[in-house]
């Protein structure tokens, strides 16, 4: 009894969130799009390293980092671009993206840096 | 029409109290780098103490032959026959800018000396230090704020002791980078632009580039976003303050070789790992709330805590297990005797020994930081009203900077910083309310009489609390104050922050007379404490250690005792001879003599130091084994008996000892002690008394006045009259400070029976 109730709220759990999703603005979608590409980036670097070993080391920390770290760059575009976060109205769309390529730049700068 | 004046009125006292501040902050500037010059006008401009050697050293090689060749610098003329990969071991930051600053001197054709650079390097930036903390304060409170704070931090004695005219060591630049980049990070939480956490992260890179003390960031930032999340002011502006500093620090600490791959393996750094995953959790978790309606979202939390609590104890219980395999559990040893203050004295002696690395006695609280001591619990409290994530954050620094100074001395330079701008905090609140108390009772300043009226009614049975400000219930009449409230901040330049005034109160107004008392007793703290630094400045942190004074009756004597031996070195011994002394010596001997050493300042080699150790313990035969076995030409001994210089061998022998019966058993303290004392007259134990350390510093002492009296240790020495059998004494200074001596080569023939060739 108690496991098809919270089968039946997980289910209503599912389409709740379902429907909430597919009404997100699609630029956001775009970005959470990227966003799912670059953790599975990471994620699939990280099951390479463990399949061939973790040499050399310094080459699988920016590639991953540089994964984790788009990722969360494009998150915090999200974050100043979307249109129900009351605290960044004031800031231009533009400018979010400016200081997003910005930020980029300095992260994969340090990257190719790194990779040796 | 009055809409417009007032509109230009204010515009006017805006630029005013602008450029008012702006001449302000160039007079502190100025003050601060003046105050630090007094070494240079009473002594001369010269490197001080001992790792300041090795820092212009380093610069010296860097600006002669170039970046890449410092970046791969293997320097043979230390820790013989090891070596030391310089590039690897050391934290560029302070050479590199130091560096930099030489090349673009250069390059406009001001021909300053990389010795004049290096030793104007550290007031200089604390003039920069100073305006970071007029930045950062001014994010926390406003301007006012801001402005005292700076002038505090350009006179802090703890800062002065780190930062004078020829201090060239990290924490000179290390500071400075330190108060930028919590200015960055608390710009960062207050805009949440992308933009300023590049920068953030930037200046952390910086920090990294500088000191050690870089762990201090990359633990104080997570816990104070934890406090965050934990309190409830978990925002998207903290989500971009903290995640992006997290990846791209995490980078560029590993760029710098001396952090390497320790950027992700250490414990150090776990915290910020943990805070990243916490935050990203939590930001997933409001994203989710603000999608779903309430019953929806409490199925999604009871789906997820079943689910995720499983996976969390898995993973908890693998990190346990690597954490636990390692027997610091992941920390340095450094970290680790910050954390348990008992550690160093147990298993790492030479930590221990260092003495900037004891715990601090009281009263040198009063000397380091004055009056901050406590004007630092009301900077607390103002910090309080209102909270805000800035101001939680300053509160967390002091509290974290004043448990770490209370483990080690060297630590109190970090406290500064937050003592400065807490007492800023503290005595801009208490100025902002003693003038507005004086300016609502003076008639002819303000234009209303009836709110005047209204204010001093409520004034009456006020106390003389600095925090006399209460938020109240909002009043119709109240509307008009805060624009008339605005203008005389202006004129004051006193600036509070907007959230303030949203909150319409009436605020209670202290009586006139002990306004103005209160204001002049104020004004006659700071004067104290400007006496005070400037006393500490110009006597007690301008001596360079390396030049000593004493006054007697007959003037001013100067012992150049250092530098004499050094050039002695220079001049008369081989290029490649090999110099022996304590640890202590090592980066002065490199620099200034220019010859190999055995150890040096940098201890990262226990054994070679114990080495060294035990040679010194021992008799002289089988102190001439050891030094002959790593090449050793000459000696170097520091012998402070005859002129009473207390920081000599002879003191420090004792360390000596236990460090090297740390590695080589047959080195015994109690053999040194007579009945658990430390002696070296007549009743010292035999073993002392034999020493080679004992026997080089005191060889021919008789000589000097009959009687052999060490005037440090206040008694005659036991055994007057020896000769040396495997030394030869080759230089004693002017005040036989520093004795240096030659290893006596092994004799051709052996007397007696034909010993039998040992294998």
């Amino acid at each position: 009894m108690g496991k098809s109730s919270t089968a039946k709220d997980a289910q209503a759990l599912f389409h709740s969130l379902r429907s909430a999703y597919a009404a997100t603005p699609t630029t956001l979608k775009i970005i959470d799009l990227y966003v799912l590409f670059a953790v599975s980036t990471a994620l699939i670097q990280v099951g390479y390293m463990a399949i061939v070993g973790s040499f050399p080391f310094n080459s699988f920390l920016s590639g991953v980092l540089s994964c984790v770290g788009t990722a969360v760059l494009a998150v915090c575009l999200r974050i100043q671009v979307n249109k129900e976060n009351k605290e960044f109205k004031d800031l231009p769309p533009e400018r979010a993206f400016a200081d997003f390529v910005l930020c980029n730049l300095v992260l994969h700068l340090v990257i190719m840096n790194f990779l040796g | 029409m009055a809409a417009s004046e007032t509109a230009k009125d204010s515009a006017l006292r805006h630029a005013f109290g602008n450029v008012l501040s702006f001449f302000i902050l160039v007079l502190i500037g100025v003050l601060a780098f003046s105050i630090r010059l007094f070494s240079v006008i009473k002594y001369e401009s010269v490197i001080h103490e001992f790792d300041p050697y090795f820092n212009y050293r380093v610069t010296q090689f860097l600006t002669k032959n170039g970046i890449y060749d410092f970046w791969n610098w293997f320097d043979d003329r230390t820790w013989y026959p090891l070596g030391r990969v310089i590039g690897g071991t050391v934290y560029p930051g302070l050479t590199l800018t130091a560096g930099t600053l030489w090349w673009i001197l250069n390059s406009l054709n001001i021909p300053l000396s990389v010795e004049t650079v290096c030793v104007f390097t550290a007031p200089i930036f604390s003039s920069i230090a100073a305006w970071a903390t007029y930045l950062l304060t001014k994010e926390v409170k406003g301007t006012g704020a801001g402005l005292t704070a700076a002038a505090l931090l350009a006179m802090v004695p703890s800062y002065i002791s780190r930062s004078v005219a020829g201090s060239y060591d990290n924490e000179a630049v290390a500071i400075f980078a330190l108060i930028f980049t919590f200015y960055l990070y608390i710009k960062t939480l207050n805009t949440g632009s992308l933009f300023y956490a590049t920068l953030n992260s930037i200046a952390y890179f910086y920090m990294v580039c500088s000191w050690g003390g870089y762990t201090f960031i990359i633990n104080l930032i997570p816990m104070h976003v934890l406090l965050c999340i934990v309190t409830g002011r978990y925002s998207s502006r903290l989500y971009i303050a903290y995640a992006p500093l997290v990846v791209l620090g995490t980078l560029l600490a590993s760029l710098v070789p001396v952090v390497g791959f320790n950027a992700v393996l250490t414990s150090e750094h776990f915290a910020s790992f943990l805070v990243f995953i916490i935050i990203h959790v939590v930001a997933l978790a409001y994203h989710i709330k603000g999608m779903l309606s309430p019953s929806m979202f409490k199925v999604a939390v009871t789906l997820v805590v079943s689910v995720g609590l499983v996976i969390c104890c898995a993973v908890v219980a693998v990190l346990v297990a690597l954490v636990a395999s390692s027997p610091t559990k992941g920390w340095s040893g450094r970290s680790l005797s910050l954390l348990d203050p008992t550690y160093a004295s147990k298993y790492i002696p030479i930590i221990a020994s260092v003495s900037e690395h004891q715990p601090p006695t009281w009263p040198s609280y009063f000397m380091d930081i004055n009056v901050l001591a406590f004007l630092v619990p009301a900077g607390i409290i103002a910090c309080f009203l209102p909270l805000s994530d800035a101001s939680s954050f300053v509160v967390l620094y002091i509290v974290t900077s004043v448990y770490f100074s209370g483990v080690m001395v060297r630590l109190m330079l970090v406290l500064a910083p937050a003592a400065c701008i807490m007492s800023g905090i503290a005595l801009s609140e208490a100025f902002a309310v003693f003038t507005r108390s004086i300016k609502f009772q003076l008639p002819s300043l303000s234009g209303d009489s009836q709110v005047d009226a209204g204010n001093s009614d409520s004034g009456s049975a006020a106390t003389t609390q600095t925090e006399a400000v209460k938020a109240d219930k909002i009043e119709e009449s109240a509307k008009e104050r805060p624009s008339r409230k605005n203008k005389k901040k202006e004129k004051e330049t006193v600036e509070k922050p907007s959230v303030k005034s949203r909150i319409e109160k009436r605020l209670l107004v202290l009586p006139l007379e002990s306004s103005v008392i209160a204001l002049l007793l104020l004004v006659l703290l700071g004067a104290f404490y400007v006496v005070h630094c400037v006393w500490a400045a110009a006597e007690a942190y301008s001596a360079p250690s390396i030049v000593l004074t004493s006054h007697s009756h007959d003037g001013l004597h100067v012992f150049d005792d250092f530098r004499e031996a050094y050039a002695w070195l220079s001049h008369n011994t081989e290029v490649d001879d090999k110099v022996a002394s304590w640890w202590d010596y090592g980066y002065q001997t490199t620099a200034m003599a220019n010859r190999t050493v055995i150890v040096d300042n940098n201890t990262w080699n226990n054994t070679h130091i114990a080495t060294v150790g035990t040679a010194m313990s021992s008799p002289e035969k089988a102190a001439w084994e050891i030094f002959d076995s790593l090449d050793v030409k000459y000696v170097l001994v520091v012998f402070g008996g005859l002129v009473g210089y207390p920081s000599d061998d002879i003191n420090k022998f004792l360390w000596m000892v236990r460090i090297g019966g740390g590695v080589f058993p047959h080195i015994k303290e109690p053999d040194y002690l007579r009945d658990g004392q430390y002696r070296i007259d007549s009743q010292a134990t035999p073993t002392m008394l034999n020493c080679l350390m004992y026997k080089l510093s005191y060889y021919r002492f008789v000589e000097t006045d009959g009687k052999a009296f060490d005037r440090v240790r206040q008694t005659e020495i036991g055994k007057k009259h020896f000769k040396l059998t495997h030394f030869e004494e080759v230089f004693t200074t002017h005040h036989w400070m520093v004795r240096i001596y030659k290893l006596k080569p092994p004799k051709n023939r052996i007397r007696g029976k034909t010993k039998k060739s040992k294998s």
